[in-house]
């Protein structure tokens, strides 16, 4: 039986998709987290870390009762769109993006904590605004560990399964990634289209954490 | 001129003993040194009017622009209190060329402008063939003038350098020391320069506050205190003297004498107003202004005959180390005159004798 690549062409795109909504959502949200006061950041904290550590299940349970055909949201999203959210491969970014959001909001966290304060309180005697300070000093900075977040972000979200097949569905050539397409393999008796690509999705996985080490400097420069 | 009145508490935490700072001073025109050892707050005190700590209370004035302000709640962000840090490492962005990092100072200004500002900035610090480099490839003068001119081009009310010398070599710190005046000269503004080293308190201060504890327990000029030093504690915080325990025997202020008592040894002093005899003082005595003479059986009246120990003769002076942590400084060319000799005479002019009371 040949072996159908779509899925791994469809996850490859919608973790990308993914860690770049989850880094332009989470970027932010880590820079609140190291910089901020203000009451609720524990609670902030803890809701951010929440997908990492709830059941699958439940999370997508969450995201159909947000998102589906029945929600205000979901009606926003057809009115604008033009059509229902769930069950598309869109879905699948969004289920991509829960996973791997936390994991990127804690590592940048780590990464913009990591910093030398001596540089930012530098930039603010200069006169530099806050939002100064932060583009053009603490992340700079942080540029390789912020990566390395990116890359391990990456790597999570082309591994989701149970939100993927909660909000989107296991529909072949449409919304099957490569996750999903494992299982349906191995349950079809499609030993060979597994084997090929649970190597690959490995194969993947393993470069993008070698990446990330590599990324991850013993000290930051200066 | 800036004014500071503050008070900071910090309670004991699972690796750090309470700490409270509580000072008030004040600091005109040139440089005010705030010295003390480390943890004595004088950092804190630094990063107070820079506004990366926030007092408790009190008040920080600079040149009548209220910077912070513990009774209607004004704290002036960093940005806003044109305070200019330099930095114990200097903070010079190691991502930006050092012509970047200028131009961040002065990012206010319009393009043309800035440019040619940072110019002038790099030629006054004779860093013009370097702007393109990235701090790692500049040498630690570089690092230093880079520092100096960043902060300067920000345009700031008052100096604020936090131990810029430590860890410099000594042809760094001359260094240093020379650039430090001519911005005093050419950029007259005042200056705090927190440090623990006296030398560099002496080469540049013309106030100084002593910091122990979260207080100032002496002000004046830095010649004041290494001459008048306040308490035992403040001349062994400066750590220039020898402090020998004493006890006043005579006091003639006909003949501006006295007669001191240290461990086994009578010495000759000058009279000194307002103390008793029969009590216990404690004496402060520059090494560099010990006598140093050999001697044969018994020391000569008014003299210690103490056992030496240790020498280290440098190429023009030589360091004697006496029984009970007594130290000499003398010319090595007197040293050599007597090196051979086994025993001898320490002798203390009586105008070198200072009197802290126990």
């Amino acid at each position: 039986m040949p072996i159908d690549w779509f899925p791994l062409w469809l996850s490859l795109r919608v973790a990308l998709l993914a860690t770049a909504i989850a880094a332009a959502v989470g970027i932010p949200v880590a820079y609140l987290l190291a910089n901020r006061e203000f009451r609720g950041r524990d609670i902030l904290d803890a809701a951010v870390t929440l997908p990492l550590v709830l059941p699958p299940t439940v999370v997508g349970y969450y995201l159909l009762v947000v998102l589906g055909r029945e929600s205000w949201l979901g009606h926003v999203y057809e009115w604008v769109f033009g059509g229902p959210l769930v069950f598309t491969w869109q879905a699948a970014v969004v289920a991509a993006v829960l996973h791997a959001a936390p994991l990127l909001v804690k590592s940048t966290r780590a990464a913009l904590e990591s910093v030398d304060h001596a540089y930012e309180r530098a930039a603010r005697t200069l006169g530099a605004p806050e939002w100064k300070v932060f583009l053009r000093v603490t992340l700079p900075l942080a540029r390789r560990p912020v990566l390395a977040a990116a890359a391990l972000a990456f790597a999570r979200s082309l591994g989701d399964f149970g939100v993927t097949i909660m909000v989107a569905g296991n529909i072949p050539g449409r919304t099957q990634t490569v996750a999903v397409a494992i299982y349906d393999a191995v349950e079809g008796g499609n030993g060979d289209a597994a084997r090929w690509m649970v190597l690959v999705v490995s194969g993947v996985s393993l470069a993008l954490l070698t990446l990330a080490n590599r990324l991850t400097p013993r000290r930051i420069p200066g | 001129m800036i004014s500071a009145r503050l008070r900071k508490a910090f309670p004991a935490g699972p690796d750090s003993r309470a700490f409270a700072l509580d000072v008030q001073f004040e600091a005109g025109a040139g440089v005010t040194v705030l010295f003390g050892p480390s943890g004595s707050g004088k950092t804190l005190t630094l990063d107070c009017i820079a506004g990366f700590e926030r007092p408790d209370e009190g008040r920080i004035l600079l040149n009548d622009a209220i910077l912070f302000d513990g009774a209607t709640r004004v704290h002036l962000q960093p940005q806003a209190r044109r305070c200019g840090y330099v930095f114990q490492n200097y903070a010079l962005f190691p991502h930006m060329t050092l012509r970047e990092n200028l131009e961040f100072a002065a990012a206010t200004l319009k393009n043309l402008e800035r440019r040619k500002r940072v110019s002038e900035m790099l030629e006054r610090f004779q860093l013009h063939e370097v702007g393109g480099r990235r701090p790692h490839e500049l040498s630690g003068g570089q690092k230093q003038r880079g520092s100096i001119a960043r902060a300067l081009l920000a345009s700031p009310r008052v100096l604020l350098l936090d131990e810029p010398a430590q860890g410099l070599d000594a042809v760094l710190r001359q260094e240093l020391y020379a650039i430090l005046r001519e911005v005093q000269h050419d950029f007259p503004m005042p200056a705090l320069l927190v440090t623990h080293d006296l030398e560099e308190a002496l080469e540049l201060g013309d106030q100084m506050h002593v910091f122990r504890q979260g207080r100032i327990v002496q002000s004046g000029t830095p010649q004041g205190v290494m001459d008048a030093p306040g308490s035992v504690e403040i001349a062994r915080q400066m750590g220039i003297y020898n402090l020998l325990a004493a006890e006043i025997l005579a006091l003639d202020p006909g003949r501006n004498t006295s007669l001191l008592r240290v461990g086994d040894w009578e010495i000759p002093g000058v009279y000194y107003p307002g103390h008793l005899k029969g009590s216990h003082v404690t004496l402060c005595v520059v090494p560099g202004q010990v006598r140093v003479r050999p001697r044969d059986g018994r020391a000569p009246a008014g003299t210690m005959g103490l056992e030496l120990l240790h020498v280290v003769a440098g190429p023009d002076r030589a360091r004697l180390l006496f029984a009970g942590d007594f130290r000499a400084e003398i010319a090595r060319a007197d040293w050599e005159g007597m090196a051979r000799a086994e025993e001898f005479a320490v002798e203390i002019p009586p105008a070198a004798l200072r009197l802290i009371k126990s």
